[in-house]
């Protein structure tokens, strides 16, 4: 049972969505973050005061997952978020120690399983 | 003209109707402002002061081009097709009255000038998010001249439109109608955003939809109420005319979202606000406030429809120009055809009143501005687009157009900014702002 986070563009966030929806991978957290990877850093003015914008919008997605699907979700990340270019964001996977779903109690990997309608 | 009217020396100075002109003026400016606030709701918050940027920048190229070139010909001289040059650079435009007028030439000119400066800036919102801010500010100097200025000049600048008997009060074919089915013939050659049918792109703030609208409908009481060119019986009957038919149209609109979706909508509010103005523009000094309530409830339901059905089409005509004023510009002409008093106008009666030849000629000017704007942005832009891209890149497009093009944000955080030297060389730009 692993925690997948993977930080993205959020103009990629969508793309993202698709295709975790097509490899099977429900239940999913984003949250709008700002981080900087090491792309260009854009210069904005505002009358006489210019700045460069160190930072940049990402999304960051957090999905914990069963092991089987741990590399399911990093190939969806990666084929959703990927341009080519600098700032497309990292995936972390870090271990996870507990998981519970609110609703029925049931904990681990029947917590990260999706529901069946 | 009515009893007001007549008492009024022909052709001398009023300042009273002088007076009303200046304010209109001002009034009909402020709705461009009013307008780029409006679209700037309507669109994702990356794209938001590129859009307000369109309705601004078409203050500065609109403004212009109408004291350079525009006015001229729109206004000097009775040519059929186009006006003279006579009035290039405002030659010959001072504190005497234009015709028989009463009021200076250059309150005329400048009232006139704001018509043309929202007119270019309400096409703008077919192109928005994507189209290039330098090929937008080359477009609508060449569209205000080529569209903007012969409409004019055929609906009330002496052309032939308005001599063989079609009645145009505020701009239904110039303005309305010329800038509806431009945006149609605009979406059309720029081609729909990148994301268009794939991703909901929605409104990203609907106060200032809502705002931009109630603005909107302030100023529309300058752009119809100055319509009558004076303070006199014309102005009056279409400035109470603009406060009613909106308020029918609201109603309806009310009424077609509860059917459609059960509830009441907001951007349908406002959108039904712009509606309902656009369809008492080409009437209001034409038509009594009974029929203008009448404009208000029918006039609402083909400007709904198109709302509705457009975006199942791939054509990405983004901000709906077609429908709010394409469309409605298109029935309001129609309807004035209909119901026109001589009772009421003192110039001609419609359909209803006996004169059937009236209809005619409002349902000739509904064909010809359609298919002449039309046609004339179609080749234009495929003219433009053969020598310049008129697109942003996908890249930019994803990134914005706020970012890219002004380099600047809606709502900058301040966040991880580092103050940069005015002068510091090796500027880094994110996309290509040419």
């Amino acid at each position: 049972m692993k925690l997948v986070i993977g930080i993205v563009r959020p103009e990629k966030a969508n793309d993202v969505l698709e295709a975790l929806y097509r490899a099977e991978v429900r239940g999913v957290s984003l949250s709008r973050v700002e981080g900087h990877g090491g792309e260009l850093e854009r210069v904005e003015t505002y009358r006489g005061t210019t700045v460069k914008m160190g930072l940049s919008d990402k999304v960051r997605f957090e999905v914990a997952v069963s092991d089987a699907f741990v590399d399911p979700t990093i190939e969806a990340l990666r084929e959703g978020a990927r341009t080519g270019e600098v700032g497309d964001g990292k995936i972390f996977v870090v271990p996870l120690e507990r998981a519970v779903r609110i609703r029925t109690g049931e904990s681990d990997e029947s917590a990260v399983t999706p529901v069946v309608n | 003209m009515g009893a007001l009217g007549a008492v009024l020396p022909i052709g001398q100075i009023d300042t009273g109707d002088t007076a009303w002109m200046l304010a209109a003026t001002a009034l009909v400016l402020m709705m461009t402002i009013a307008l780029g606030l409006f679209y700037a709701g309507l669109v994702r918050s990356k794209n938001t002061l590129n859009t307000f940027m369109m309705s601004v920048s078409a203050i500065a190229i609109g403004g212009v081009v109408w004291a350079l070139i525009g006015y001229s010909l729109a206004f000097d001289g009775e040519g059929a097709l186009i006006g003279g040059l006579g009035h290039v650079g405002l030659n010959g435009v001072g504190f005497e009255p234009r015709g028989d007028g009463t009021v200076p030439h250059l309150v005329f000119m400048a009232f006139q000038g704001t018509f043309a400066i929202i007119t270019a800036a309400l096409v703008s919102g077919a192109v928005v998010e994507r189209m290039r801010f330098g090929a937008w500010m080359i477009f609508a100097a060449l569209w205000s001249v080529l569209v903007y200025a012969v409409l004019a000049h055929w609906a009330f600048g002496g052309g032939w439109l308005a001599a063989q008997g079609a009645l145009d009060f505020a701009g239904g074919v110039p303005v309305e109608m010329g800038s509806g089915f431009s945006a149609l013939a605009a979406a059309l050659v720029v081609g729909a955003r990148k994301d268009y049918g794939r991703q909901a792109l929605l409104p990203h703030n609907a106060v200032y939809v809502l705002l931009g609208a109630g603005l909107l409908w302030f100023g529309w009481f300058g752009f119809n109420g100055g319509s009558g060119i004076g303070a006199n019986d014309a102005s009056v009957l279409a400035f109470v005319n603009t406060m009613l038919t909106p308020a029918a149209a609201l109603l309806t609109w009310f009424v077609l979202d509860l059917i459609r979706g059960r509830r009441v909508t907001a951007i349908g509010a406002a959108t039904s606000i712009i509606v309902g103005c656009v369809l008492i523009t080409p009437a209001g000094g034409f038509i009594s406030p009974g029929w203008a309530l009448v404009l208000g409830f029918l006039g609402a339901l083909p400007c709904y429809a198109v709302i509705v059905w457009r975006p199942r089409t791939r054509v990405d005509e983004t901000l709906d120009v077609l429908a709010a004023h394409g469309v409605a510009g298109f029935t309001g002409i129609l309807f004035l055809g209909l119901v026109a008093q001589i009772g009421w106008n003192g110039v001609a009666d419609g359909l209803f009143y006996g004169d059937a030849g009236q209809f005619w000629s409002q349902a000739l000017a509904a064909a010809v501005a359609p298919a002449y704007a039309f046609g004339v942005t179609f080749v234009l832009l495929k003219a433009m687009g053969a020598v310049m891209p008129l697109r942003a890149t996908e890249h930019d497009e994803a990134v914005g157009m706020d970012v890219v093009y002004h380099g600047e944000e809606a709502y900058a955080s301040g966040e991880g900014a580092i103050l940069v030297a005015p002068d510091a060389d090796g500027e880094v730009l994110v996309g290509d702002p040419s």
